[in-house]
């Protein structure tokens, strides 16, 4: 009964944030320099054929009309055209999307993967040499820039030792791309049965992958540390340890259940940060996806790509929280059962 | 030869201000059936003294000195795996504040039948069926459909039976109920009471019976051991206790019982505990006792018997049986 | 305990100040970093004083050296020193965080402070706003905005500032609702106080411990945004010097083994947000627990 209630609520109020999403990406549209007009006319527009193309695609109308204008067209998925292409930008989105998407969940499990043992093995051997260790990689990590780091993995595994490719993309030069089934490269490559394209696929996301994972590592790990903690020195555990339970299942059973729950809201926010990380490391890995594409378009001017991009990435991380937090509600029995 | 014999138990946790010693010098028995009423301010050791017995004192607190003899061997110095292995089996806990005892994201019977599981050797499906009759031997109604349910769905009451439940898995050579009554309700308090006491009859275990409220003891307790700022100032037989205490302290904690049947004046104890952090060498109570001596404030009082089953540690008793003597 | 007792100075002053010090030695890895960040702001100050070369002279007979006697830092592909363009470079890398973490701050306290004490619908379209902007992570909306608006330096400030804006609105309207529902505001208003003197005098300084823990750590990360645009080319721009796009000019030669035009305008960028970072963990410690008693 209460869980409907919860999930209408945060379903509602979802339509506000992104209401005001488009005002923002809309206002940066708005404020952009050039004339999406003359994009669309192109170079050899006459003076008469520009100020038609702007009159029909409204520029002459007051803002808030202007605005009607983009959200409607945000929902026919007229996201405008890019200069440097030439086409329509969610064309260019859609093809780009996989690459990013294979980085981002790459990225994201690779940071569980060490951030959450890291964090409880910081909590349960607390004030030891892991725990400092633990605690000064989360905070040098936190404060290496990401681009930085991304070049450091660069030099040292490629360059230095040679383990890694070279930073120029997803496959190796000279070998192509499998069949497009999900997009993901690695996926693809499984499914059909391309042992060469897995392994350069694989090789080609390990840097750019660790780059990311390591600037949200530290944060996980943070947050597994603080909530272990906080668990540890429950009752509930207290009460788990004098039933005599062992050790193993104490930590890794009881606390730890109880520790992923504020670990899955911590997601929601880490999401923003590899978002946001991608269009650095997709730049320095010369990586195809949609930061790249937006950086690319922000140094040439090309204001489509920009605006979408900003209003894209705002708007996956409302939806990513949204599903955290339903996520959590179904998890959390005390949610769920009133 | 006792169940459990508890000698010169002391406890000291570090601080960033220095050590405490939480538990000084703490000596006392139990017989199998007895029902020992410890009790004593917040901050008198109770719960720590508890605590010590499962081996479950972690940094930065240590158990100091002393030693804790279950079944013949002493628990103080049993390898952990060894003591694991008595925990929850021979020696149960039932926590205060039941319901954050519980864990809130597992339910119930999984709760209470992985205990069968681990004690018992049961398989899974074996060990849900105990928990049920588990749950229903301590009184909870439609138990089986309590078993799928999560901590939050439940009364304080019905917490507290399910700890109760749980604790009694194994069924335990040594009970402890840290503060088993807090928080209930009067009536729901009394009928756990009475549970425990029933429990405590029919399987033969010892009970230790936490608690600051002397009523409690007055209404279960065969025995009592009073504890002040982590000392042990007077034990012995419940009848005793309550009608001839020797130790200002218990005198005080008696008198301060309001009473129905007569009109007296409400007497609370002077002063608070005093902070252990510089404990005093002498007696811990001589600030709020009424009649300190000289010798009170340098020389800690010991434990010694002035009765068949009553023990005080008391500067001024020990003078007075001196005088007599 | 006795020592501030013993002090000839007034206790009251004399003692807070001693105390101060008495926790920061025991606390040396946060005495580390606030000398870090004083010795980082002194040398971008008097770097035209203590800078061994001028960041801008050429010595082609150098070029492209390793760190060495001459140059500690080594040299670019002029020859110019790196070690003093680091040093120069700090400035904007230091000023434009701080520049934009204060405006932030003032506009933020001070409509965070509006919509916790309007309250109503007032606060409502703040928050809602709020939450709009902070659906773009930070990186991004600087993006966007730095396009929108130009990369000059007080863009960029703008720019940093707008992204920083929310969080303060969001801080001082927590703090605000919840000191304004304590009595002694109650107090303050049935003796008369007219709305904006409480504010001034009673609800604002309970803000200001985790504005200032806040605010520590939100300059590493203007200077982490800051040197992420300058790095993509979007922000600080030759001939202005910045340690992002200073990284950015060593990219290409690191496959010429010239590791060093890369690795030490990013450190020092690390070093730097680390310093931050670890003055707002201290400094959140500190506050913290005073309120909350000793830790056992």
């Amino acid at each position: 009964m209460s869980l409907a209630l919860y999930v209408l609520r945060r379903l509602l109020s979802v339509i506000p944030t992104l209401f005001g999403v488009t005002l923002v990406s809309f206002f940066l549209t708005y404020t952009l320099p050039g004339n999406p007009a003359m994009v669309k006319a192109g170079p050899l527009a006459t003076p008469e054929y520009l100020a038609e193309v702007e009159r029909r695609m409204g520029l002459d109308q007051p803002m808030w009309v202007q605005y009607g204008r983009y959200v409607s067209g945000l929902f026919r998925g007229d996201l405008g055209e890019s200069a440097s292409t030439g086409r329509p930008v969610l064309q260019d989105f859609v093809q780009r999307l996989p690459a990013t998407l294979e980085l981002t969940v790459a990225s994201l499990t690779l940071a569980m993967l060490i951030g959450i043992p890291l964090g409880v093995l910081s909590a349960v051997h607390r004030d030891t040499i892991i725990d400092h260790v633990g605690r000064i990689v989360g905070v040098a990590g936190v404060a290496m820039p990401t681009f930085w780091t991304g070049l450091l993995f660069v030099f040292v595994f490629f360059y230095l030792i040679g383990w890694a490719p070279a930073p120029l993309g997803r496959l190796a030069p000279g070998l192509a791309a499998p069949p497009t089934v999900t997009g993901l490269y690695v996926i693809d490559s499984i499914l059909a049965g391309n042992w060469p394209a897995l392994r350069s696929s694989i090789a080609q996301l390990a840097l750019p992958s660790a780059t990311l994972a390591f600037s949200v590592m530290a944060p996980i790990a943070r947050m597994v540390r603080a909530t272990m903690l906080e668990i540890l020195s429950s009752d509930y555990i207290t009460a788990a340890w004098a039933a005599g339970l062992p050790r193993r299942r104490v930590i890794y059973g009881d606390a730890l259940r109880n520790a992923l729950i504020p670990i899955v809201t911590t997601l929601g926010v880490v999401f923003g940060f590899l978002m946001a990380g991608n269009a650095v490391v997709e730049t320095v890995f010369s990586w195809p996806g949609i930061g790249n594409y937006a950086v690319t378009a922000l140094l040439t001017k090309d204001s489509g790509p920009i605006q979408s991009f900003v209003l894209f990435v705002a708007v996956m991380y409302v939806i990513v929280n949204l599903i955290v937090d339903l996520l959590y509600a179904v998890v959390d029995p005390r949610i769920r059962l009133s | 030869m006792s169940l459990i014999d508890i000698r010169g138990l002391t406890v000291q946790f570090t601080t960033d201000a220095g050590p405490v010693e939480a538990v000084h010098g703490v000596d006392f028995s139990l017989e199998p059936g007895e029902i020992l009423g410890l009790v004593g301010e917040s901050g008198s050791g109770k719960t720590v003294t508890a605590f010590s017995i499962l081996r479950l004192i972690r940094p930065p607190g240590r158990i100091v000195t002393g030693s804790i003899v279950f079944e013949g061997q002493d628990l103080v110095i049993l390898p952990e795996s060894a003591v694991r292995a008595i925990r929850g089996a021979k020696i149960a806990l039932v926590p205060q504040s039941p319901r954050t005892a519980l864990n809130p994201v597992i339910t119930i019977g999984r709760q209470i039948a992985r205990l069968f599981e681990l004690h018992a050797g049961m398989a899974p499906s074996a060990a849900w069926c105990r928990g049920i009759e588990a749950l229903e031997a301590v009184g909870i109604p439609d138990a089986s459909r309590r078993m799928r349910q999560y901590a939050h769905q439940l009364s304080g009451g019905t917490c507290q039976r399910v700890m109760i439940a749980m604790a009694l898995a194994s069924a335990p050579r040594l009970l402890i109920a840290d503060e088993p009554t807090t928080g209930l309700d009067v009536s729901i308090a009394a009928r756990i009471l009475d549970l425990l006491r029933d429990l405590g009859q029919r399987t033969d275990a010892a009970i230790i019976l936490i608690t600051h409220d002397l009523g409690v003891v007055a209404e279960t307790c065969h025995r009592v051991a009073v504890m002040h700022a982590g000392q042990l100032v007077e034990t012995g037989a419940l009848d005793v206790m309550l009608r001839k205490p020797a130790h200002p302290y218990t005198q005080a904690l008696i008198r301060s019982i309001p009473r129905i049947d007569r009109d007296i004046a409400l007497e609370p104890i002077p002063g608070s505990v005093p902070s252990l952090l510089r404990a005093s060498p002498g007696c811990r109570y001589a600030g709020r006792c009424p009649h300190p001596m000289a010798i009170c404030t340098n020389v800690k009082p010991t434990l010694s018997a002035i009765g068949s089953d009553h023990s005080v540690a008391c500067h001024a008793v020990e003078a007075q049986r001196a005088n007599v003597a | 305990m006795t020592e501030a007792a013993a002090s000839p100075v007034s206790p009251a002053v004399h003692s807070r100040g001693a105390e101060a010090w008495r926790i920061l030695r025991r606390n040396p890895v946060t005495l580390a970093a606030i000398t870090i960040i004083v010795v980082v702001s002194v040398a971008a100050a008097l770097a035209s004083l203590i800078a061994p070369f001028d960041p801008n002279a050429t010595d082609p007979a150098v070029a492209l050296s390793p760190p060495s006697p001459h140059n500690w830092l080594g040299t670019d592909l002029y020859g110019r020193d790196q070690l003093s363009r680091l040093m120069y470079a700090a400035r904007l890398d230091l000023l434009i965080p701080f520049a934009a973490t204060l405006s932030a701050l003032a506009i933020g306290a001070l409509v965070g402070a509006l919509a916790g004490y309007a309250g109503r619908w007032v606060d409502q379209i703040i928050m809602r706003a709020v939450e709009s902007v902070l659906a773009f992570p930070a990186l991004v909306l600087a993006m966007g905005l730095t396009a929108a608006l130009g990369n000059s330096i007080g863009n960029i400030v703008l720019t940093l500032a707008i992204t920083q804006i929310p969080i303060y609105i969001r801080l001082i309207r927590g703090e605000m609702l919840r000191v304004r529902e304590m009595e002694y505001a109650e107090a303050a208003r049935a003796v008369g106080n007219p709305a904006w003197r409480i504010v001034l005098v009673h609800l604002l300084p309970n803000c200001i411990p985790p504005l200032i823990v806040q605010a520590t750590l939100a300059m590493g990360f203007a200077l982490l945004t800051m040197a992420a645009l300058s790095f993509l080319g979007l922000g600080i721009r030759p001939p202005d010097s910045e340690w992002g796009e200073m990284t950015a000019e060593g990219v290409g030669y690191m496959v010429t083994d010239e590791w060093w035009l890369f690795v030490f305008p990013g450190l020092m960028i690390m070093i730097s947000v680390l310093a931050f970072n670890l003055v707002g963990d201290g400094l959140r410690d500190f506050l913290d627990p005073r309120m909350r008693g000793v830790r056992s």
